[in-house]
């Protein structure tokens, strides 16, 4: 049970941790976080349904499309519903990025339908027991892409051109605005980042559940307490706090019952930010006067 | 010259509408029926209406009842939620007067409705909602009666199904967390007390969980041999993905959620693994009532090639027998008075009907004319829900 219970529980973690890293890449760039990420994971796996079940298309073309799709919707929530009010030093974006996911989720609806769908991609269903314990091919590749793309991410902020604009806007805007870099860009890219981890997670996710328009609203509400718990300027730490609270939903449920799985997981994540108030890994953020 | 022609012709009119409108008011019998028509819910809704008007165009054929008055349906949408069902409730009892008001599928709208129906004297006549407070309702005189499940009842045929089929030791209970499971929680315990029994484990879900395999793995290691699941399509289909997943392949008896949308599809391959309740199947050997209903169906709607295209099948049979018996609760009463075709509804002897042979459907104790017994246990086979064992 045990075995069971934890493999199943770093799958959905590494999932939570994928959401959370597009928190963590908008916020340090621009201080700002997209509150519809859980919309955006619900556009990757309606999409990819759509162009999989309803149009034909390759799967993989279907996931480019999808992601791609991801991609221009982040920069659009940004361009709308972020800009606009951080150009104001207002802190209305708090509010309009959740607007922008709710009239996402009501379009979908409208227009994908109300009926849940089911989305099943045949090599997910390969299985295997290792060690007495059943292991599904999707239950591996989850967690094997959700640390791969925290890997990319990583590679891409260290190696790229505009990754490094990115953390050179992360660390001053205006000394980078002065050195020539183009802070708009590197902010619509985080966004554009940030959308497309939240689609692979919903394009991973969706053979394990079933696409519908507000398939996304409570993953990313937890997403959003992970990338907290896991100090929000923290990739690692972000990644790590998603594995934790996974493991821990999935244990809880297992040895206590379903009925505590939300009163004490979440009672957790505020005993961890009573002890750690900038999360697992991260750092205090010192205001300079 | 051509305007006084034209107001002759007006005073004709006027005068033909007077004559007729009163005489047409007094023939036609007008039944209500307050469902889902739009949304999620639409296909249920439009099956309740074929089967109440399958049986109306039958009885109409036949000349009508009450000495050649025929029957005319009216239809509201409820769009499933309580407070639009009950204003088209009230529309039907005080604009159009209808003799009789037909329920549909959600339990919080029939709840809503009942109370309305008690007061006004008009009988309520459920085809599908299965809440046991629907015509458990403690009003007196009570005038909500039902063809359809009810959960109480439901819970007690899932064990005896679990025990006669599968010769289950320890069910564990795996139930949606709603108001649904809830009841079904403490149906399934009191129908287990009753035989001395107790559940291997009780857990629950949410309706948006992604994955259920903390809580059936808890089921497994408590020694559980086989689930009683309580969850709507999605919800359902969750719970066998996530049994695949775990390689673990319980007996599976089910409310009858699976029903409610394309579950092969949502669950996988093993969707057939889930055995659940219905009232009825248009599929197998069926008996004149059903041939009859079956090719009425056919006839009507164009859609309808076959059995599988009567969908989903026990909102069809549930309304039409619900309105067969409503017609003779009307006839015994003589009337369309409300108390009067209360008691007509007790004065039924005998109805052969397309569930079963009704014999003394109703009486003040019981207002639900389906017992446990009456159940059909189906499954889905590709994307049809066929008797369990009919095809593999």
């Amino acid at each position: 049970m045990l075995a069971s219970a934890l493999l199943s529980g770093l799958g959905l973690g590494s999932m939570y941790g994928l959401l959370a890293l597009g928190f963590y890449v908008t916020y340090s760039v621009s201080r700002t976080v997209n509150f519809s990420q859980g919309s955006s994971m619900m556009l990757g796996a309606v999409l990819a349904y759509t162009f999989v079940m309803r149009a034909g298309w390759p799967l993989v073309l279907a996931i480019a499309a999808a992601l791609l799709l991801c991609a221009l919707y982040g920069v659009v929530v940004e361009r709308i519903a972020v800009r606009p009010f951080v150009k104001r030093r207002s802190e209305g974006w708090l509010m309009s990025t959740v607007a922008v996911g709710i009239i996402a989720d009501n379009a979908v609806l409208f227009t994908f339908g109300k009926e849940p769908r089911g989305f099943s991609v045949p090599w997910t269903a390969a299985s295997a027991d290792v060690l007495g314990v059943h292991v599904s091919a999707l239950q591996v590749a989850i967690p094997a892409v959700g640390l791969g793309a925290a890997a990319v991410l990583h590679a891409f902020s260290r190696r790229s051109r505009l990754g490094k604009a990115m953390r050179a806007v992360m660390q001053n805007p205006d000394a980078a605005r002065l050195m020539g870099i183009d802070v708009s860009l590197a902010v619509a890219a985080a966004y554009a980042i940030a959308s497309v981890f939240a689609g692979v997670a919903g394009v991973m996710i969706a053979p394990l559940f079933n696409v519908h328009s507000d398939m996304g609203t409570v993953f990313g509400l937890k997403a959003f307490a992970v990338a907290i718990l896991g100090g929000i300027t923290s990739a690692w730490g972000v990644v790590l706090a998603g594995l934790v609270f996974g493991a821990a939903e999935s244990l809880i449920t297992a040895f206590l019952g379903s009925s505590y799985t939300q009163i004490l997981t979440f009672a957790l994540v505020i005993v961890a930010l009573a002890i750690r108030p900038d999360g697992l890994l991260g750092r205090a953020v010192v205001r300079k006067v | 010259m051509g305007g006084i022609v034209m107001l002759k012709r007006i005073v004709l009119l006027v005068v033909v509408l007077a004559a007729a409108l009163p005489a047409g008011a007094q023939e036609t019998i007008k039944v209500g029926l307050v469902t889902a028509l739009s949304g999620q819910s639409a296909q249920a809704g439009e099956a309740i209406s074929r089967g109440l008007q399958t049986a109306i165009d039958e009885l109409n054929a036949k000349g009508g009842i009450l000495k050649g008055r025929k029957l005319e349906l009216l239809r509201r949408d409820d769009e499933a939620t309580p407070a639009k069902g009950v204003i088209a409730a009230r529309e039907l009892v005080f604009k159009e007067k209808v003799a009789v008001l037909f329920g549909g599928l959600d339990t919080p709208v029939s709840l809503a409705i009942v109370p309305l129906m008690n007061q006004e004297k008009i009988p309520f006549m459920g085809p599908w909602a299965a809440g046991t407070a629907i015509t458990r309702n403690g009003a007196n005189p009570n005038f909500a009666f039902r063809v359809s499940a009810v959960d109480e009842l439901v819970d007690k045929a899932m064990l005896q199904y679990s025990l006669k089929t599968f010769n289950a030791k320890s069910c564990g209970m795996i139930l949606v967390n709603n108001p649904w499971g809830e009841s079904n929680e403490k149906g399934l315990t009191a129908a287990l007390a009753a035989k001395g029994m107790k559940a291997a484990g009780v857990e629950k879900f949410e309706a948006n969980d992604v994955d259920v395999v903390p809580q059936l793995s808890r089921l497994k290691a408590a020694g559980a041999d086989c689930l009683f699941l309580v969850g709507n399509v999605g919800p359902s289909s969750q719970v066998v993905k996530s049994l695949d997943r775990m390689g673990w392949k319980p007996p599976i008896v089910s409310h009858w959620g699976p029903a409610g949308g394309r579950f092969t599809e949502l669950a996988g391959p093993s969707a057939r693994n889930v055995h659940f309740v219905q009232t009825y199947s248009f599929f197998g050997t069926q008996r004149p009532v059903g041939q009859k209903v079956l090719k009425a169906l056919m006839a009507k709607y164009p859609d309808i090639k076959g059995p599988a295209d009567v969908t989903p099948a026990v909102g069809v049979a549930n309304a039409y027998d619900a309105m067969m018996l409503v017609a003779l609760a009307i006839e015994k009463a003589g009337s369309t008075d409300g108390p009067a075709i209360r008691e007509g509804f007790y004065k039924i002897d005998r109805y052969e009907g397309l569930i079963k042979t009704y014999e003394k459907p109703f009486s003040p104790q019981t207002h639900d004319a389906l017992t446990e017994n009456d159940y059909v246990w189906t499954q889905f086979i590709d994307n049809q829900i066929v008797p369990v064992g009919l095809k593999n």
